[in-house]
C-alpha cells in the first residue's frame, strides 16, 4: 500500500452555517508537488488550516504524515511548514532575528540555529548584500537591515526560508507567487521544484494555472468547497478533453492510403486521419515509437511528431464551464 | 513558552514605548519626592509611619506619589497590552507563529507574563527610587512593619497594573484594529477614574432618595454611592493603598460622630489594615484573573484566518 503524506476523508468545515469545505477527499503522495486550484473562496486556505490543526473540521478526518492534526497538532507542526498567503514578519527585527525566533519556537539550539539560518538564506538566495544596510563605501561597521525595509519579493523569499528552517517533511504554500515580479516568480518556482529532492512534499495553493502546471506533479481542482477532480496533470487532460485518448500528430510528405492502413494496424491505434501532410493518430497508449517505425519502414520521411499536451487552462476552464 | 517570553521581553525592553514609559516612571518618582519634601514636615506623622509619609504626603501643588502612581499604572498596563494580539494579526505574524510547534496558549501566556514582568520592573523601580532618595532626604529608616506594608503596596500595584494590561489584551483580541483597542481601553480607564465619580451621586439619589434628610436616609444614600464607586477598580485601588500606606485610616465606611469621638487616633496595626482592605485585594486579584481568563478563552477559540 502506498503511503500518503496527506490524506483527507470527508473533511467538512462550516462557518456560521455555510459550508466552506464539503466532504473533501484528498490524497497526496510523498515527495510530490500537489497543486490545490480553485477560484477565490473555494476553501483552499481553510483546507490548509485544517491540515495544520489551526482550525477544527466540523466532521471527517485528516491525516498528515500519519498524525491527526486536530488531536496531535504539535506533532504535525513539528514536521510541517506553512507559508501563509500574506506572510508577515516583525518589521523592527532583521531577517536573522526573525528566523532565530522561529528556530527558538521549534526548540533548535543557538549554534544549530545560526547554521541553519545561513543555510536557508543561501537556499532562497537572500545574499549578504541584500540583507545588509546600504552604507557608504568606507563605513566599516555594517548593520543588517530590518525586515521593514525589505521589498515584497525579499519578504516572500524570507517566508520560504522561514518555512525551511525547521527542515520540514511537508510544506503548505498558500499563494506563494502572489505579488511577485516575473523574475521573482521564476526563482521561487525553481526553488519549489527542488524541494521534493530534499525529501519534502509540497502542497501549493494557487490560481496561477501556468505556474502550477510548471511545477506540480498532480493537482486537485476545488469549487465551492468540493473537490471537482484530482490526479496527475497529463492524465486529467486526456480524461477531460480527449476522452482518455492520446492524440499524436505525425508530419510526413504526401502520405499514401497504404501508410494509413499500416498505422491503423498497429495494436492500440484507434483511428487515423490525414489532412494534407499531417496525420492525426488517436491511440490508447503512447505509441510514438511504433508509429515512427511504421512511417519510416513504409519509406516515408518523418518530419516531426508530437503528442498532444493538455494545458491546465483547458482542463480548468472545462470544469468551470460546467 | 520560554521562547515567546524571551522574545516579548526583548521587544519590550528595546522599544521606544518602553523608553517613554521609563521616562514617565522617573518623572513620577521625582514628582513624588518633591511633593514629599514639601509636605512631610507639616504632615506631622506619628513615629513608626514617617517613612511611609514619603509615599503618601502631597506638596503644595504636586499630588502625592501614590496618587501619581494610581494614574500612571493603568497607562503603563494599557501601553503594554493594547496591541498584543491584533498587531500580530495585522502584521501577518500570528498565523506564522501558530504554525510552529507551540501550544496556542503559550503565545498569550508568554505575552502576559512578559508584560507583568516589565510592569513589575517599572513599579519596583519607582518604589525603590523614592525609598532610596527619600531615605537620604528625611534620614528616618523604615521599620520592619513599614517595609512589609510597602511590599503589600508593591504587590497590589502590580496586580492593578496587570488588570489594566489584561483588559487591554482582551480588547486587542476582540478588536481587529489597534486604534480601536487602544481607544476602548482608554475610554474605560477614563470612565472608571472620573465619570463614575460624577454619576455615582445621581444613581445613589435615584436608588436611595434623601427625602426628609433623616440620618438613616443620608447614611443609606452615602453607602449606595460608595458601593457604586467601588465598581471601579481605580477606586478600589486608591482606597486599599490609602489604608495600607496611611495606617491612621481606621475605616473606609461611614462613622457616626458619636462613635468617632471614642476612636483613638493612633495607627492601625498591620494585621488590622490588611483586614480592612482584604475584600479590595481579593476583588482586584479576581478582576485581573477574570480579565485574563476571558482573553485566554477568546484567544483559544478565535479563528486564525488572516482575512
Amino acid at each position: 500500500m502506498e503511503t500518503y503524506a496527506v490524506e483527507a476523508k470527508d473533511l467538512t468545515k462550516r462557518y456560521d452555517g455555510t459550508t466552506v469545505v464539503d466532504r473533501l477527499n484528498l490524497q497526496v503522495k510523498e515527495n510530490e508537488i500537489f497543486g490545490l486550484l480553485g477560484p477565490n473562496g473555494a476553501g483552499k486556505t481553510t483546507i490548509i488550516l485544517m491540515m495544520l490543526g489551526l482550525t477544527e473540521p466540523a466532521s471527517g478526518t485528516a491525516r498528515v504524515l500519519g498524525f491527526n492534526p486536530t488531536r496531535e497538532p504539535l506533532k504535525v507542526k513539528r514536521l510541517v511548514g506553512y507559508l501563509p498567503e500574506r506572510v508577515g514578519f516583525y518589521e523592527n527585527l532583521t531577517a536573522r532575528e526573525n528566523l532565530r525566533y522561529i528556530a527558538d519556537l521549534n526548540g533548535i539550539g543557538y549554534a544549530e540555529a545560526n547554521e541553519r539560518i545561513d543555510e536557508v538564506l543561501e537556499k532562497v538566495g537572500l545574499t549578504e548584500s541584500e540583507i545588509m544596510e546600504q552604507s557608504g563605501p568606507n563605513s566599516k561597521n555594517k548593520k543588517e537591515k530590518t525586515v521593514g525595509k525589505y521589498s515584497r519579493g525579499m519578504k516572500q523569499r524570507l517566508g520560504i526560508a522561514d518555512v525551511l528552517i525547521k527542515r520540514p517533511k511537508l510544506v503548505f504554500l498558500d499563494e506563494p507567487t502572489s505579488a511577485l515580479d516575473p523574475k521573482g516568480i521564476n526563482q521561487l518556482l525553481d526553488l519549489i521544484a527542488d524541494l521534493p529532492r530534499m525529501g519534502t512534499t509540497v502542497i501549493l495553493s494557487s490560481h496561477q494555472l501556468y505556474q502550477v502546471q510548471r511545477v506540480c506533479h498532480s493537482i486537485g481542482i476545488l469549487s465551492k468547497g468540493k473537490m471537482v477532480i484530482q490526479g496527475a496533470i497529463d492524465k486529467l487532460g486526456r480524461e477531460a478533453l480527449a476522452g482518455g485518448k492520446y492524440q499524436i500528430e505525425v508530419e510526413t510528405i504526401e502520405p499514401s492510403p497504404q501508410l494509413l492502413e499500416n498505422i491503423r494496424a498497429i495494436k492500440g491505434v484507434l483511428g487515423v486521419q490525414a489532412e494534407e501532410n499531417i496525420l492525426t493518430v488517436s491511440t490508447d497508449a503512447d505509441l510514438r515509437a511504433a508509429i515512427s517505425k511504421a512511417v519510416v519502414q513504409n519509406n516515408f520521411p518523418l518530419i516531426q511528431m508530437k503528442i498532444q499536451e493538455f494545458s491546465l487552462d483547458d482542463i480548468y476552464m472545462k470544469y468551470f464551464r460546467e | 513558552m520560554v521562547a515567546v517570553l524571551r522574545k516579548e521581553l526583548a521587544d519590550y525592553f528595546t522599544s521606544i514605548r518602553f523608553i517613554t514609559l521609563f521616562l514617565l516612571v522617573f518623572f513620577v518618582s521625582a514628582a513624588g519626592l518633591v511633593a514629599a519634601s514639601q509636605g512631610i514636615r507639616s504632615a506631622n506623622l506619628p513615629e513608626g509611619i514617617v517613612f511611609l509619609g514619603l509615599f503618601t504626603t502631597s506638596g503644595a501643588v504636586i499630588p502625592s506619589f501614590t496618587y501619581l502612581v494610581s494614574l500612571l499604572v493603568p497607562i503603563i498596563g494599557i501601553a503594554l497590552g493594547f496591541d498584543a494580539i491584533n498587531s500580530e494579526r495585522a502584521g501577518g505574524t500570528l498565523s506564522r507563529i501558530l504554525a510552529q510547534p507551540v501550544f496556542r496558549d503559550s503565545v498569550i501566556n508568554g505575552k502576559f507574563l512578559a508584560g507583568v514582568f516589565t510592569l513589575s520592573v517599572m513599579i519596583a523601580t519607582m518604589v525603590l527610587l523614592v525609598s532610596g532618595y527619600g531615605l537620604s532626604m528625611i534620614g528616618v529608616p523604615p521599620t520592619a512593619e513599614e517595609v512589609i506594608r510597602l511590599f503589600f503596596y508593591l504587590f497590589m500595584t502590580i496586580i492593578y497594573g496587570a488588570f489594566w494590561m489584561g483588559l487591554a489584551i482582551l480588547f486587542s483580541i476582540s478588536f481587529r484594529r489597534v486604534a480601536a483597542s487602544l481607544l476602548s481601553s482608554l475610554a474605560l480607564w477614563l470612565f472608571f477614574s472620573i465619570f463614575i465619580l460624577l454619576i455615582a451621586p445621581g444613581i445613589a439619589n435615584a436608588l436611595a432618595p434623601v427625602g426628609d434628610g433623616t440620618q438613616a436616609e443620608l447614611i443609606r444614600n452615602a453607602e449606595v454611592q460608595r458601593m457604586i464607586t467601588r465598581i471601579s477598580p481605580n477606586i478600589l485601588f486608591q482606597e486599599s493603598t490609602t489604608v495600607l500606606l496611611v495606617p491612621v485610616v481606621r475605616s473606609l465606611g461611614m462613622v457616626s460622630s458619636s462613635v468617632a469621638a471614642y476612636m483613638v487616633p493612633n495607627p492601625l496595626s498591620l494585621g488590622q489594615s490588611i483586614l480592612l482592605v482584604w475584600p479590595h485585594l481579593v476583588s482586584l486579584v479576581s478582576l485581573s484573573a477574570v480579565c485574563f481568563g476571558i482573553s485566554y478563552v477568546l484567544f483559544m477559540r478565535q479563528e486564525i484566518r488572516a482575512t
